[in-house]
């Protein structure tokens, strides 16, 4: 009896452990079958990534707007300063944005290469930046030449796809002509530091506002710039930054060519950025507070009616904006700007720039919405009290983009 | 001081293989398999949405000091990691070069769309690359990545095949253990949130009769949501699945009105307290979908 009993046991146990080692043995044969069938797939798929990543991203940016507002844009003037064409408050009515088309790729292991044109609704194609970066410097060293956006400030480099409103700020309007890129080389340094710390130089050609004409054999600008940043937590990111633009400028011409401006000039700008989300998420909730100051010194003589008028003039500005993604898909912003003119001395005694003592300001508020990561429909208000005549502008405007996904700077 | 302090800390930092991984389970993954040998940075945490992270400047610091970058690739990091790879121009550290590291490449993916149409949501066109859900697929990295290490540091390979071996032993056993307990699973029926568990799903052998999201990456409309609640009372599900960085409104919805418990798995390592390395992570799941199952 009791023989029996541990003889059924016993083959009960053997039963068992034969049955999971059968059973692991399956698995492994599985596993096996398994791995031979995805390298299978595998390589066939390797074949076709193969061919995909040989094409470089292209990606075509669209926009358009409707603009409300009163004063005429051809009368738009902020006093005390000579802007550069095309940085008014737009069209009334109406309009089509300039259409981006952005070619990228990496070239080879030493280059990347980028090119952006915008063809403007008036049918011409200007060739926005067409640079070649190197992704393969030792030490840190990363080299740039061809044109591009200056490191100068935050909002220099974005493009106006990526702003957070329909108009750049009014210092960027004012003293850099939305942006101040130009055609040169850049040398920037990243250190080997756990939080992130940046310098870097430019030389530009000196063709563009606020440069012109060339100067010193075609090297009539430079900047230097550092930047800063890091995390607090998880939540918190900043970046902070401190540029210096200086230039030789020969002849600018602005007010449909009928001022002329040689001298230097010279930018400084400071630069704040901070974002929250919560424990890092941005795709819930996402808070942006950003702020910059810029000032520029213009010494030299201003040509206007064919008088030359001496200048020793500072011009500075700044503004902050707050822009909070408050659900998915839903961003609302505020943002304040500010001008100062400071000594223009009777430069411009007599013209539609004439100072007075008015001190340009404006205020926005803006409210979007993103269907997808490639859609955008704005809604924004300025109170703008930069040109003489105060206005309330409206604007509705769409932007959206087709082909590569982009990624973006911080 | 500060310059001094640096010119010390650096030899030694050094003597560790800088890994910058993208996200946690290929940060855990690292460090399983490099063990003492590396240091190992996460870009991202568990209650981040990988498809959308700022490229923050302290990131571009980290990568540039990276001896190896394990991303998932598969286009998961489109939105922010060329950025990354561009500012940081590291040389050791380009697509193409040993000190990068795409885990999408060491596995098979699935639903290739045959047309990417962006009508039908944020599509991936390489695939699926939420792979990472199928233990299976990080048994293929892990050799890859084994091999990568030892091409780095031939001097050490020695070590990190010890290494290897000892993890690839624990991961084959606790695969069997998985599948033993997860018997139960199979044929169960559930709904989603996002497209983030097809791989979990094909492993476990569940049922996916619903997503929440119409379109992958476009939150669901209340229209949508009501019509996804009829089809449950024909279609009946045991459980709605979302990740922990996900909006939990739409799951919440839905589960207020159909009576369908939410599982918030942890979807990556740090996902929940517990999950905190690869097998607690895969342990996790299976238990936080078994109490569903039972319940």
């Amino acid at each position: 009896m009791f023989f029996k009993r541990a003889s059924l046991l016993l083959a009960g146990l053997w039963a068992v452990s034969v049955t999971t080692m059968a059973d692991e043995q399956a698995a492994m044969q599985q596993d096996i079958a398994n791995i031979k069938q995805q390298l299978r797939v595998l390589q066939a798929t390797q074949q076709g990534r193969a061919a995909q990543s040989a094409n470089p991203d292209v990606s075509l940016i669209l926009s358009g707007s409707y603009g409300d507002f009163k004063n005429d844009p051809e009368q738009y003037h902020i006093p005390g300063i000579s802007r550069a064409e095309e940085t008014g408050p737009g069209q009334q009515g109406l309009s089509l944005a300039e259409s981006e088309l952005i070619i990228s790729s990496n070239i080879d292991d030493l280059f990347y290469g980028r090119f952006t044109a915008a063809l403007t609704p008036e049918n011409e194609v200007e060739v926005e930046e067409a640079f070649i970066q190197s992704l393969a410097l030792p030490a840190g060293f990363t080299a740039q030449a061809g044109r591009f956006y200056s490191e100068l400030g935050y909002l220099n480099a974005q493009h106006p796809h990526s702003w957070h409103f329909v108009d750049t700020a009014l210092v960027y309007r004012a003293l850099l002509g939305n942006h101040y890129g130009d055609d040169g080389i850049q040398l920037r340094w990243l250190a080997p530091t756990d939080f992130y710390l940046e310098l870097g130089s430019e030389v530009f050609s000196g063709d563009s506002y606020p440069m012109a004409g060339r100067a010193n054999d075609g090297r009539g600008a430079q900047t230097a710039f550092i930047k800063l940043g890091g995390d607090v937590g998880v939540s918190h990111s900043w970046l902070a930054g401190y540029a210096l633009l200086q230039g030789d400028v020969r002849e600018r011409l602005t007010e449909a060519d009928s001022v002329a401006f040689s001298g230097e000039v010279e930018v400084s700008a400071l630069e704040l950025v901070w974002k929250w989300a919560p424990q890092g998420n941005a795709s819930q909730r996402h808070l942006i507070i950003q702020a910059e100051w810029l000032q520029r010194q213009e010494t030299g003589s201003y040509t206007i009616s064919s008088i030359d008028r001496p200048i020793d003039a500072r011009q500075s500005g700044w503004y902050g904006q707050v822009v909070y993604q408050f659900m998915p898909r839903w961003r609302f912003g505020l943002r304040y700007d500010r001008l100062k003119i400071e000594n223009p001395g009777s430069a411009f005694e007599g013209t539609s720039l004439e100072t007075g003592d008015h001190q340009p300001e404006r205020s926005s508020m803006m409210l979007d919405y993103s269907r997808s990561e490639f859609s955008r429909i704005r809604l924004q208000y300025n109170r703008d009290e930069s040109g003489i005549e105060a206005d309330n502008q409206w604007f509705l405007q769409y932007i959206v983009s087709m082909g590569a996904h982009g990624a973006h700077r911080f | 001081m500060v310059i001094t302090g640096l010119l010390l800390v650096a030899p030694f930092a050094q003597a560790k293989l800088q890994v910058f991984a993208c996200e946690p389970e290929w940060a855990a993954l690292a460090k399983a398999l490099g063990g003492d040998e590396v240091s190992v940075f996460s870009a991202t945490t568990a209650m981040q949405d990988p498809h959308r992270i700022q490229a923050r400047p302290s990131l571009i610091a980290r990568m540039r000091r990276a001896d190896l970058v394990i991303c998932n690739g598969a286009g998961l990091e489109a939105g922010w990691l060329p950025v990354l790879l561009r500012r940081a121009a590291n040389p050791a550290a380009q697509a193409g070069t040993a000190g990068y590291f795409e885990a999408a490449d060491y596995v098979s993916l699935i639903d290739i769309p045959h047309n990417v149409d962006r009508a039908e949501g944020d599509v991936h066109p390489q695939g699926d690359p939420h792979f990472h859900t199928d233990p299976r697929n990080i048994t293929n990295v892990a050799v890859a990545l084994t091999k990568r290490l030892q091409q780095l540091e031939p001097d050490k390979a020695g070590r990190y095949k010890r290494q290897a071996g000892h993890f690839m032993q624990q991961w084959r056993q606790a695969i069997h253990r998985w599948q033993q307990q997860a018997k139960p699973l199979r044929g169960v029926a559930i709904v989603t949130q996002h497209k983030s568990w097809s791989y979990l799903i094909n492993w476990l052998g569940l049922k996916e009769v619903a997503r929440l999201e119409a379109k992958p990456g476009v939150p669901p409309s209340t229209v949508y949501l009501e019509q996804l609640l009829l089809r449950l009372k024909q279609q009946p599900a045991s459980m709605i699945l979302r990740t922990a960085y996900q909006q939990g409104r739409p799951s919440a919805w839905l589960a207020e009105r159909s009576g369908l418990p939410v599982v918030v798995l942890p979807y990556t390592v740090g996902g929940n307290e517990a999950a905190t390395d690869l097998f607690a992570l895969f342990d996790e799941t299976i238990r936080l979908l078994l109490l569903a199952v039972q319940s």
